[in-house]
């Protein structure tokens, strides 16, 4: 994979691509570019025919007919509509792909709130805290994915109660080996009132924030921020809702014969796949923080002490804006580790990607070569756009050289 | 991570290398001077390693078979382990020369990826385990149930058609491997485990408690199952297809592993063509005319290789049923030879 791809691009000095560029342009330089080019082209060009040659004389079918074709297998956690009667293998591939982003978009943010959590708290003057957040790393980090994905996978079933002897816990949802099964919200339709408030106020308190900042600058004079702010983004939309006349309900979770019917059903194998996912990926982000926040000199933090700043405004003023620099490169890499890393849910049957495309769908049509192809693109892609997503972040927060 | 692997390194060498071409199995397979097979390796009965490392097992045995057909050697055989999702890329690719691997024959199969059933060598069909604390007596009660099954296999498609055809409502949970499925209902993820019914009998000797678990009457499918080869190589299937059908023929006419030496120098001319005493069936198929001779000699006929490893000499205790012989009001049925 290209430096891009693992997040580490970082802005080559200006002298450098000046050079690169001289090189390229320089006769015997640009004859060994396009000698290359012309290899890796041919190279390229010979998989592919030799594959189809081969697919071909070996009576495989190929193409991308069986797109449309009726998959006839189940999945069991589907995020949009899909029946194993009249869904195509095209539909299975997009709900495995929404099963592999809801995995990881979950799993990301849950490792980056615990990972900071637990890097601030190797770095803390706490002796017991410290040592807690450096036994976490060093046990998680350690200890290869499989095993702990395995580990989440039995741990979490086997101390689950059976069907019959389901918890009930407060507020009417159930737990069992089969899952934990909520009541699932139904909205009526005065509920986008609410919606409307919710983005109204996130709107509001933004516009707050600016305010107050362009008066302190001004007068020197502080208003204060985070309370009203956190009225308006939740008091607007309470309101709404009271206003609207209570425009939601549940469908409670009912125990049948054999399964819970109704309700919002979390798989176990969800579960566990975010559970292994988020408490690995934490202890590696832990430590990148704690690098980060380790980089940021001594100085500045005795500096900005001696301009009277109390040490949460040095934290966030001065510490973390500087640390995030470093942090958001490797942060990059560990959140793409996580996305391939997703792949293992093949081994506890949770219906991935990887899983129902590159696992069923495959095996159904036989056509290794295009269900292969297809999987890696998607990882690609996904991952190349979270890289971007990243660096376009690092490039807002990069030190402006005047 | 060994599947993630393995798949794409199926689809690298089907890229790069060029596997090997028509009618060259036998001759590739002689130059290795052992047989390479693609078998289960989890499933007792059919296929599986024992404590020394030795693969046991019905379609273990029937590799056996072809290796001794070849090279008078029942040892001349190296077994791959493969899963169901991985079988047909291992072959389609050349890893293997010949799957053998309770693989059931259906029409998309034989067409689409670029294979050949041989034979049937077990007539089988799809069934159901269920705790016996459920006091469930009929699969048709499984309304809302759970069910684990395996990735890829004919099991995971005849369990959404038979739940939709009977208006029930079904949750499925699929595995790559049988091992994790069966490991998951006996957790209790699910209330049911589904496969072959030839293989819930063995699988369900794994369990902790077999005596707690009782697998449905119903049958819900068809599952032929056969050995697979490459299509294009008429000889190489043909040697395979044959191996079955002599087994087949040697124990309808009495030849046994015991008696064979004996058999020799019987007068009847159909055991004289089958042995090789007469005639030069052997050698029309590329091998020496001795062959079947050698194939009930060191393995056995059909009903000694199904008895030994499935049948009443086994744990499994399976009874012959559709497998019993024409003769016996069963299904396995031979061409002759002549």
């Amino acid at each position: 994979m290209t430096d891009e791809a693992q997040g580490f691009e970082i802005e080559a000095p200006a002298p450098l691509r000046r050079r690169q560029l001289r090189r390229l342009l320089d006769r015997r330089g640009l004859a060994i570019q396009i000698a290359l080019l012309i290899v890796i082209a041919g190279l390229g060009y010979g998989a592919v025919f030799n594959a189809v040659q081969n697919l071909a004389r070996a009576h495989v079918a190929s193409g991308f007919g069986f797109w449309n074709n009726t998959a006839g297998f189940d999945i069991s956690q589907t995020l949009i509509y899909y029946s194993a009667s009249t869904s195509s293998f095209g539909r299975a591939f997009w709900v495995g792909l929404l099963n592999t982003l809801l995995v990881a978009a979950i799993s990301i943010v849950l490792a980056t709130v615990l990972g900071f959590a637990i890097g601030i708290a190797r770095l803390s003057r706490n002796y017991l805290l410290a040592r807690l957040a450096g036994v976490y790393v060093e046990l998680v980090r350690n200890v290869p994915l499989l095993l702990q994905l395995l580990f989440w996978y039995n741990a979490v079933l086997k101390s689950l109660p059976e069907l019959r002897d389901s918890l009930v816990l407060p507020g009417g949802s159930l737990l069992n080996s089969r899952g934990l099964f909520l009541p699932r919200p139904e909205f009526a339709p005065g509920f986008l009132a609410v919606v409307i408030a919710l983005a109204a106020g996130v709107v509001a308190a933004i516009a707050w924030r600016a305010l107050a900042r362009r008066r302190r600058e001004r007068s020197g004079v502080e208003l204060p921020v985070f309370w009203p702010a956190l009225a308006l983004v939740c008091g607007l939309p309470l309101a709404a809702f009271v206003l609207a006349g209570l425009p939601l309900s549940f469908s409670f979770p009912v125990m049948g014969r054999f399964n819970v019917r109704g309700g919002l059903e979390i798989l176990p194998e969800f579960a566990a796949l975010t559970a292994a996912l988020s408490l690995y990926t934490a202890a590696f982000i832990a430590e990148v923080v704690r690098a980060g926040v380790l980089s940021v000199s001594a100085g500045q933090s005795e500096a900005a002490h001696a301009l009277g700043l109390r040490p949460a405004a040095t934290l966030r003023l001065i510490v973390v804006p500087q640390a995030m620099r470093v942090i958001v490169p490797p942060l990059t890499s560990q959140y793409l580790n996580l996305i391939k890393n997703s792949t293992l849910a093949v081994a506890i049957g949770y219906p991935d990607l990887f899983q129902v495309f590159t696992g069923t769908v495959l095996n159904i049509t036989g056509q290794a070569v295009e269900v292969v192809a297809i999987t890696m693109a998607v990882y690609l892609t996904i991952s190349l756009v979270t890289s971007f997503l990243m660096n376009l972040y690092a490039r807002s927060t990069a030190v402006v050289e005047r | 991570m060994k599947r993630l692997a393995t798949a794409f390194c199926c689809a690298l060498v089907m890229m790069l290398a060029i596997p090997a071409a028509h009618s060259q199995t036998l001759a590739a397979v002689k130059n290795r001077g052992e047989l390479v097979c693609g078998a289960n390796g989890t499933l007792a009965g059919f296929g599986l390693p024992d404590p020394q490392g030795n693969w046991t097992g019905f379609d273990v045995d029937f590799c056996r078979a072809i290796a001794t057909a070849i090279f008078n050697n029942a040892g001349k055989v190296k077994f791959v382990p493969l899963t169901a999702k991985d079988r047909f890329t291992a072959l389609q690719s050349g890893e293997i020369d010949v799957l053998s691997r309770n693989t059931s024959w259906t029409l998309s199969r034989d067409t689409s990826l670029g294979l050949d059933f041989a034979a049937i060598t077990f007539f089988d069909g799809q069934g159901f385990m269920v705790r016996k604390s459920l006091k469930v007596s009929s699969a048709l009660e499984l309304n809302d149930a759970a069910v684990c099954v395996q990735q890829g296999t004919t099991s995971e498609l005849n369990l959404a058609d038979y739940f939709r055809t009977n208006h029930m409502g079904l949750k499925t949970v699929t595995f790559a491997t049988g091992e994790e499925a069966l490991k998951a209902y006996e957790s209790g993820r699910c209330d049911a485990y589904t496969t072959d019914s030839s293989g819930l009998y063995g699988e369900r000797l794994k369990l902790a408690q077999p005596n707690e678990h009782i697998v449905l009457p119903e049958i819900i499918s068809k599952e032929p199952l056969s050995p697979v080869v490459r299509h294009g190589d008429n000889q190489w299937t043909d040697i395979v297809r044959w191996t079955h059908f002599i087994m087949v023929d040697a124990e309808e006419l009495g030849v046994f592993k015991a008696n064979v030496d004996e058999k020799l120098k019987s007068d009847n001319p159909e055991i004289r063509r089958l042995l090789g005493v007469e005639g030069q069936y052997g050698e029309a198929l590329g091998l020496t005319n001795d062959w079947a001779y050698r194939i009930v000699k060191l393995v056995g006929n059909y009903g000694e290789v199904f008895e030994r490893n499935v049948g009443q000499g086994s744990p499994l205790k399976i009874v012959r049923g559709l497998n019993a012989l024409w003769t016996k009001g069963g299904l396995q049925y031979a061409p002759p030879v002549r």
